[in-house]
């Protein structure tokens, strides 16, 4: 029985699983250098039409200059760029049906919001008057009605950045670049933000695709994400599945917090997988049609939101470890709690713990000596 | 980039390169042809004629270092030269001890009152140079402003007979280039982070010792970029010697001047120009290379 | 720090004395009734009415301000062109030079472009006069009209037209709409630059200057050479209340557009 992470059930739009779906954008074997540093290393990457796509990386990775390929300021060295099957690898950027929300959101400090709107329309040689209207609409859909005689110096951050995101859209664009869209933003203002572009984005049936380094950010807006490292696509998928079966150790150390144990597997029984870690002993793990075999060296990973605390031993026989506290870090909603386990010199894991009431009976203490247990379902098994 | 980006970046590039290799290379290049040439009284009063390449070799066998040989050999030249060399050092010396203080009081004034004292500094500049050698000339000459002022004073009845001495000079040309030295100064001395300061007083340090160890080398920079913005032009300067300076005040643009206009002699007006660009490319290496070492010395940093 | 110790007043009080000092009292004496400089012989404003009789002097002066207008709209174009060569088109053949040729009139001293202008007039048996000190102006301003625009050109965020180019501007209107407006202080700052440049020259005219065509400050340096006289402290207030109007109606007018957002 195929079992489905927590967060697949909302996702019904699914076209990279569809072999018939006509891709919107297509990077085949992109590879763009400069000097002697590879910024984007062979990549092939498919966008489909009306999909939110994130493009997740630590700062250097390559995320940025794949976007500006996109959007015509960088030419790839080798491969090709396709949009709706065309090849625009060589097309400049003013011919492109793509516009882009810069990062700084580059608004034209010496025009109104409403000629910064309309910057684009009039580029095409639109009349006033539809000119006006768009911009109307646009301003309307942004919710931003009645300021387009301001200039940009004279908003707010996050009106700053709809502007931006008013001004790319103008154009109807196939596609539309986000370049880090919430970095400018204060915390509250960024997660209503989310979900208002999210809004945007299905109202209008866009596609979108956005750089971030922030992966709260990808993860709540994006369909799928690609996770970039060193100009390489690691692991292209939807969000839940890039969290809860990662394909390497470096997509699951950047993506969330995760505990890893080394071991060496005991045995395969069908899904079940048993291995041998020296610091908790044998750990049992459900995985889906493991490619494993007994004596294999792997890496166990544990979320720490999966893993249970508690003052008495577990009565369940395996996935169990015992350790002392050693530190507790209070974070309102959430407590994170390190625990020493294998001795002095074992390792440290992290539990979280979620506050579900305002008082606790039993509360952890520093130099608590406590139990760690965890399901089946919890542990993933890496390559090392 | 495409083809007609491509074009217009040309263009961009050729309009003012057309420009300045007409107007300024080529002049530059006819200066070392001339200062190779006889002198003669014809006008344009210089020998050798280019006519083509048919003359070219007749050409280069009429050059020669005869000029060249006459500004060794006659101490007029390599004295005025080494007077504007010291005119110039002294001059910069003069200027950054008047110019530090007021551009260090600018930069710490409130930020209100700094704007306002920054227009103050440039104002000058901007009315004529030789509107503010004139006002000189009335305050240095004798019974001008200053004795009046002296005598009105009862500090001194005599005439102090300024005007025409290298004191003149010196005064005109700190006076004239004050603002280059207080400019950049300024503009470094303000970027400075005050907390730096602070940071040194926290860990010990008097404000003498903190001036010493943190603004003055951090400002560095700034005393580098002034001193050579008034060292440079005051090497070559010839209206402030002309009418402040005396007899035994001549820089070497006031030779250079006399030799062309007074004298006529095109071919050695040229060669004592080929010396004193000479004369100049040596300080702006050397401050070329001490940028270049502060530039290594910060890792690389743009 | 934004406390003035007694010491950085009396410094700021004795700088600006030593920069003020001798322009006012060149003024005050320009009011001077007297002819004779040392003495006060009451208020007057007869010096002034002298001037405007002064024909010779007029008419420089308005050769030279034809000039400097001119010669400073040529060295602000070609300077505008060179900065953005120089910051916009990264390595180009010839970089090292360009950059040189463009600078070297920042540093050189004067009488060495006017000497190497005025041989090479002479050589292309040019007609001197207007022109040739015009292009010797402009060739001379393009410089500092140039280190002007780099400045700001160097300040520029490269996304506003980047994103002027993704929304489908090519690269000549993207100049036009976006860069150049941008830019716009700095080209009105350079043109004032060598504006004022050219009008306050005297050495490279006087070099490439012909016979007919006598600019003010050669007019005031001949006056000048013979002596202290109140009609020059007139001509010289004139000139000193002519710049300094210009420059304070500039920056007013660049404050305005500042706070307009530009």
């Amino acid at each position: 029985m195929r079992k489905a992470s927590p967060g697949s059930v909302r996702r019904a739009f699914q076209p990279w699983n569809d072999p018939a779906a006509q891709p919107l954008v297509e990077f085949r074997a992109v590879t763009k250098r400069f000097g002697g540093v590879t910024a984007v290393a062979d990549v092939s990457l498919s966008l489909y039409p009306r999909e939110f796509f994130a493009l997740l990386g630590p700062s250097g990775c390559g995320k940025t200059t794949l976007m500006r390929m996109l959007a015509g300021f960088e030419t790839p060295d080798a491969g090709a760029i396709l949009l709706d099957g065309v090849d625009i690898t060589a097309v400049p950027p003013h011919l492109r049906p793509v516009n882009m929300m810069f990062q700084s959101y580059a608004l034209f400090p010496h025009l109104s919001v409403a000629d910064n709107i309309g910057y684009g329309l009039k580029r095409e040689g639109l009349p006033r008057t539809e000119i006006d209207r768009r911009v109307g609409e646009m301003l309307a859909l942004v919710k931003l009605d009645g300021l387009g005689k301001r200039r940009p110096d004279q908003l707010s951050g996050g009106q700053r950045q709809r502007v931006a995101l008013a001004r790319a859209l103008a154009k109807r664009p196939k596609l539309l670049l986000l370049d880090e869209p919430m970095a400018a933003l204060d915390r509250k203002l960024r997660e209503a933000t989310q979900f208002e572009l999210m809004d945007i984005q299905s109202e209008l049936g866009t596609t979108f695709m956005v750089v971030t380094h922030d992966q709260d950010e990808a993860m709540t807006m994006a369909d799928r994400m690609a996770v970039m490292d060193h100009g390489r696509l690691v692991q292209i998928a939807p969000p839940d599945v890039i969290y809860e079966a990662p394909v390497s150790r470096h997509v699951a150390e950047f993506v969330g917090d995760i505990n890893i144990l080394e071991g060496r597997v005991e045995a395969v029984d069908g899904d079940l997988v048993s291995v041998a870690t020296p610091l908790a002993g044998i750990v049992e793990l459900d995985e889906e049609a493991p490619a494993l075999s007994s004596g294999e060296p792997v890496l166990v990973g544990l979320r720490p939101e999966k893993i249970a605390l508690s003052h008495d031993e577990p009565a369940q026989g395996v996935n169990k470890v015992r350790g002392e506290i050693w530190d507790i870090g209070y974070l309102g909603d959430m407590t994170m709690v390190q625990v020493m386990v294998g001795g002095d010199d074992g390792q440290l894991l992290k539990v979280s713990l979620t506050n579900r009431s305002r008082r606790i009976e039993r509360p952890f203490a520093w130099e608590d000596s406590v139990w760690l247990s965890w399901d089946v379902e919890a542990g993933l098994v890496l390559k090392p | 980039m495409s083809v007609a980006s491509r074009r217009t970046a040309g263009l961009v590039v050729a309009v003012p390169s057309l420009w300045l290799g007409l107007f300024f290379l080529a002049p530059f290049v006819m200066v070392l042809r001339i200062a190779l040439s006889d002198a003669a009284t014809a006008l344009p009063p210089y020998a050798p004629h280019f006519e083509g390449f048919a003359t070219l070799r007749d050409f280069l066998a009429g050059l020669d270092l005869e000029n060249f040989g006459l500004i060794w050999e006659d101490p007029l030249y390599w004295q005025s030269y080494l007077f504007s060399l010291r005119i110039a050092a002294l001059t910069t010396l003069v200027a950054l001890a008047i110019g530090y203080p007021l551009a260090y009081a600018m930069a710490s004034a409130p930020v209100r009152w700094r704007v306002i004292l920054l227009v103050l500094v440039i104002l000058p500049f901007w009315t004529s140079f030789l509107i503010r050698v004139y006002a000189w000339i009335g305050i240095l000459r004798p019974e001008g402003l200053l004795d009046m002022a002296l005598s009105a004073l009862g500090l001194s009845d005599q005439p102090l007979r300024l005007l025409n001495t290298e004191a003149a000079v010196l005064i005109g040309m700190v006076y004239s280039y004050l603002p280059f030295m207080v400019l950049p100064l300024y503009a470094t001395l303000e970027k400075l982070d005050r907390s730096l300061l602070e940071a040194a007083a926290d860990l010990g340090a008097t404000p003498l010792r903190a001036f010493l160890t943190v603004t003055l080398p951090l400002s560095l920079p700034g005393i580098l970029a002034g001193s050579a913005l008034v060292f440079i032009p005051a090497i070559g300067e010839f209206v402030i010697p002309d009418l402040l300076g005396g007899p035994d005040t001549t820089m070497i643009g006031k030779v250079l001047w006399t030799e062309f206009f007074s004298n006529r002699d095109w071919p050695l007006a040229s060669a004592v120009a080929v010396v004193l660009l000479v004369v100049l490319v040596l300080p702006l290496a050397l401050l070329q290379r001490a940028r270049l070492a502060r530039a290594g010395e910060g890792g690389g940093a743009p | 720090m934004t406390r003035l110790g007694p010491g950085l007043i009396l410094a700021l009080v004795a700088g600006f004395a030593f920069l003020y000092l001798p322009i006012l009292a060149l003024i005050a004496y320009s009011f001077n009734a007297s002819r004779l400089v040392t003495v006060w012989g009451g208020f007057s404003t007869q010096w002034y009415g002298t001037l405007l009789a002064n024909e010779p002097l007029l008419s420089a002066a308005w050769l030279s301000l034809r000039l400097a207008f001119v010669s400073a709209t040529l060295a602000t174009a070609l300077g505008t062109l060179a900065a953005l060569a120089l910051a916009r088109q990264g390595r180009f053949r010839g970089r090292l030079l360009f950059t040189g040729m463009a600078l070297a009139p920042l540093v050189m001293p004067e009488v060495i472009t006017g000497l190497s202008l005025l041989l090479l007039f002479v050589a292309a048996d040019v007609e001197r006069g207007f022109w040739t000190v015009t292009i010797a102006h402009a060739t001379f301003g393009l410089g500092f009209a140039c280190i002007v625009v780099q400045a700001r050109l160097v300040g520029f965020d490269r996304s506003l037209e980047e994103a002027a180019r993704d929304l489908g501007a090519t690269p000549l209107v993207t100049f036009w709409t976006v860069t150049f407006p941008l830019i716009a202080p700095a080209v009105a700052a350079a043109w004032l630059l060598a504006f004022t440049l050219s009008l306050d020259d005297l050495v490279i005219a006087s070099f490439t200057t012909g016979p007919g065509a006598t600019t003010l400050p050669m007019r005031l340096y001949s006056a000048v050479r013979l002596g202290v006289s109140p009609e020059i402290n007139a001509a010289c207030t004139i000139l000193i209340g002519f710049v300094a109007i210009v420059v304070i109606a500039a920056s007013l007018l660049l404050k305005r557009r500042q706070a307009l957002g530009a």
